[in-house]
């Protein structure tokens, strides 16, 4: 392999880490604080990847100018944490943080099971392919290959954005800082006056509204059809795992991990292409049973 | 113990109630599809087609006076319940099953309905192993197999692309795009041995990003790049490549593109080669002034909105089958109707046509079925890529003969081999 490849490779992975980070920071924030292992993240995905199609659809067909389904993608993550997360939190799971790990995985699954049918009602099962904001932003060349603005630069820097940015709540807002007391210790938080419940209730809008971002930055790039859900759940787990259960800088840090190992596999041997993630995963969880940034924490009992 | 006993005798006593019956109410057919999963791109529309072809028979006074009822089952579920849902319905009196779309599936339902001794046609799944590998009674197949459809794309291949160097294969990593690659593997070898195989990347099945593999093409430049792809996976690797310029820099060949044209838009460019797995085409060159044929693709738009594809006319192929041999059958016997084993019996050499040219069954069952190609250009008159240099292939020459194995035979065709093949030109 000669360094141009190399470097073909590092793009490779660099534009397909930012988009698995994405998606992975929104489920390892919610596990982080609530400890509930969210499988219906990956319906938050597929939602928002669909509803941005969708608007993006309405937007071209209306004659609006195309720049507009940039902010389609930021009014489907909103859509999907407020008008989906909010009430999924306050209905359902709000009602299972005290019962056994199992319940909440079986409950979560079953909302992501819902609302699978539930985009085949809406969306039907062909595949839809949106890429008006991809093509906007026009191809750069590389190499003599050519990359996409889209996959190569933006979506690398909403990535870095968005770490940056949450790293900033977390530590240095009001809200932020109720989320990290209330992950420290739930019963403290509430001896001193935090509401909990309020707390939750907004991690949980904020991460499935950030699994909705990911499918909305993801949906210009792929066809959108029944089934991307599961997908990118699997791969999330994979990469929170890895990284430590409510670490964002561990996701950060995994999802280029993985993102590269998976280019370079493809470079190297193609055939292990699908196995590296987890290859990955297994490597660290031998050496560091708690996920490269996860420090040991005392058993619930 | 009194249960069993009672099962048993009602086991035996079904087949000759069915026996002494003249005149049956309705020719009940299960038909096994995709309505749920990647793969529903193709079940679905088979089931609008073969609902509205049922009502066409129907409407016609039904297969020899009697109606067609068809029932549906999805092959989406997974195996357990297909079989399940499978044998339910022949235990309530199927008389024929068309069944199914996945290989896989294939080959588990043909020793099944060769158990529950139900004739079942294997109407749209492509591996050519199971007459190669087993002999069936019961079992036939109004299609052709993943060999002849993979020859004829190597024969388009050659015929309009003569002289290229390279190539590079992006298949799904499932038993389709290891089983299409290593025919198509094998037949290029055997015809053109010179030709280097750059690449070989099976990205696994449903896969949303295909970008490393379009650099990495991109970096490789091969002269062809084949994907047996299909549904969302070839949709997303044609686009993301059509973005990247591969499309300007690469013939692509793609044997599964014509059920992906009206989805891809104005993606897929001019000048790449698709293939239809078999003689389909909205637009069937041979067959669009034919009245049966308009009459129905104006039904199809109508019903779903959108052009028939392939899946379509493979459900036309089946249900042409079955009521083929019931004619038959009923002209052989002349008076009252026909046993089972009579139907049976006219299977065997039986021809029939769908959408397409007349298909027919060799005597291991397997259906001989002309194959078209041709190459995307796009004209402007739809939103969507057409065919152009259409190339029609004979089935029978495609097809490899009774008894020998796909990979074995493909493998010892002599470079030339593609000067000797029947073909009909049309320019569009």
């Amino acid at each position: 392999m000669n360094l141009t490849l190399f470097l073909l490779a590092l793009f490779d992975g660099i534009a397909y880490a930012a988009l698995v980070f994405i998606v992975a920071v929104g489920l390892t924030l919610i596990f982080g604080v609530m400890r509930i292992l969210n499988v219906a993240h990956g319906s938050f995905y597929a939602v928002g990847a669909y509803l941005t199609a969708s608007l993006t659809t309405f937007i071209v067909s209306a004659g609006l100018p195309p720049i507009f389904s940039f902010p389609c993608m930021l009014i489907s993550a909103v859509l999907v944490g407020a008008v989906l997360g909010g009430p999924i939190e306050w209905l359902l799971l709000r009602r299972i943080y005290h019962k056994p790990e199992v319940l909440q995985l079986l409950v979560t699954f079953a909302i992501f099971m819902i609302l699978e049918d539930v985009q085949r009602l809406v969306w039907g099962t062909q595949p839809i392919f949106e890429s008006t904001a991809l093509q906007l932003l026009g191809t750069v060349r590389a190499f003599s290959v050519n990359y996409t603005v889209y996959q190569l630069i933006l979506l690398p820097i909403v990535a870095v954005l968005l770490l940056f940015g949450l790293r900033f709540f977390l530590r240095r807002t009001l809200a932020g800082k109720l989320i990290t007391a209330t992950t420290e210790d739930r019963e403290a938080a509430q001896a001193i006056g935090i509401d909990a419940d309020k707390v939750f209730l907004l991690t949980f809008i904020v991460g499935a509204g950030l699994a909705g971002l990911g499918g909305a930055l993801a949906s210009p790039t792929t066809s959108i059809l029944p089934g991307i859900g599961a997908d990118m759940i699997v791969l999330s787990f994979a990469v929170v795992a890895t990284a430590g259960l409510g670490q964002i800088e561990g996701a950060a840090l995994t999802a280029l991990l993985i993102g590269l190992g998976r280019s370079f596999a493809v470079y190297v041997w193609p055939e292990t292409q699908v196995l590296v993630p987890y290859l990955i995963m297994v490597a660290v969880l031998l050496v560091r049973p708690e996920g490269l940034f996860g420090s040991p924490a005392a058993r619930k009992i | 113990m009194k249960k069993l006993l009672m099962a048993t005798a009602a086991c035996i006593t079904l087949p000759l109630a069915a026996f002494a019956q003249d005149k049956p109410d309705a020719i009940k057919v299960g038909v096994t599809a995709f309505l749920t999963g990647p793969a529903s791109v193709f079940g679905v529309p088979a089931k609008d087609a073969a609902e509205i072809m049922a009502e066409q028979i129907n409407e016609a006074g039904g297969i020899q006076g009697v109606p067609l009822e068809l029932t549906f089952i999805d092959e989406g579920a997974g195996t357990e319940v297909l079989t399940t849902e499978y044998r339910r319905l022949v235990e309530n009196g199927a008389d024929a099953m068309l069944a199914a779309i996945s290989s896989g599936n294939c080959k588990t339902i043909a020793p099944l309905a060769e158990d529950l001794k139900v004739i079942n046609i294997m109407w749209d799944c492509g591996t050519q192993k199971i007459f190669e590998e087993d002999s069936y009674k019961y079992v036939f197949r109004s299609q052709a197999h993943a060999g002849t459809e993979m020859l004829a794309t190597v024969a388009y291949l050659l015929k309009t692309k003569p002289d290229f160097k390279t190539i590079a294969v992006v298949n799904q990593d499932y038993a389709w795009g290891r089983d299409s690659w290593d025919i198509f593997s094998a037949a290029l070898k055997a015809l053109r041995p010179d030709v280097e195989v750059v690449g070989e990347f099976f990205p696994k099945f449903g896969s949303p990003d295909f970008s490393t593999e379009i650099s990495r093409l991109q970096a490789l430049q091969p002269d062809i790049i084949l994907s047996t792809s299909w549904g969302g996976d070839l949709d997303t690797f044609v686009q993301q490549a059509a973005q990247r310029g591969l499309t300007e820099v690469s013939t692509f060949v793609l044997p599964l593109a014509e059920s992906s044209l009206e989805r891809l838009g104005s993606s897929l460019p001019s000048g790449h080669i698709v293939g239809a797995r078999g003689d389909h085409y909205w637009n069937h060159p041979e067959r669009r002034d034919d009245e049966d044929f308009k009459t129905f693709m104006a039904k199809f738009e109508e019903k779903t909105g959108n052009k028939a594809i392939y899946p379509v006319f493979h459900m036309s192929q089946g249900l042409a089958a079955l009521e083929a041999a019931y004619d038959k059958a009923a002209e052989t016997k002349g008076e009252g109707w026909p046993t089972e084993d009579e139907i049976i019996a006219a299977f065997a050499g039986l021809e029939f046509q769908g959408l397409g040219r007349p298909v027919t069954l060799r005597e291991d069952h397997q259906g001989v079925e002309a194959q078209l190609l041709g190459t995307s250009v796009q004209a402007g008159e739809l939103p969507f890529a057409t065919l152009e240099n259409i190339m029609i292939f004979d089935g029978a020459e495609l097809t490899t003969p009774v008894g020998e194995e796909s990979v074995a035979w493909v493998g010892a065709l002599q470079p030339g081999w593609v000067d000797t093949l029947t073909v009909d030109t049309y320019e569009n």
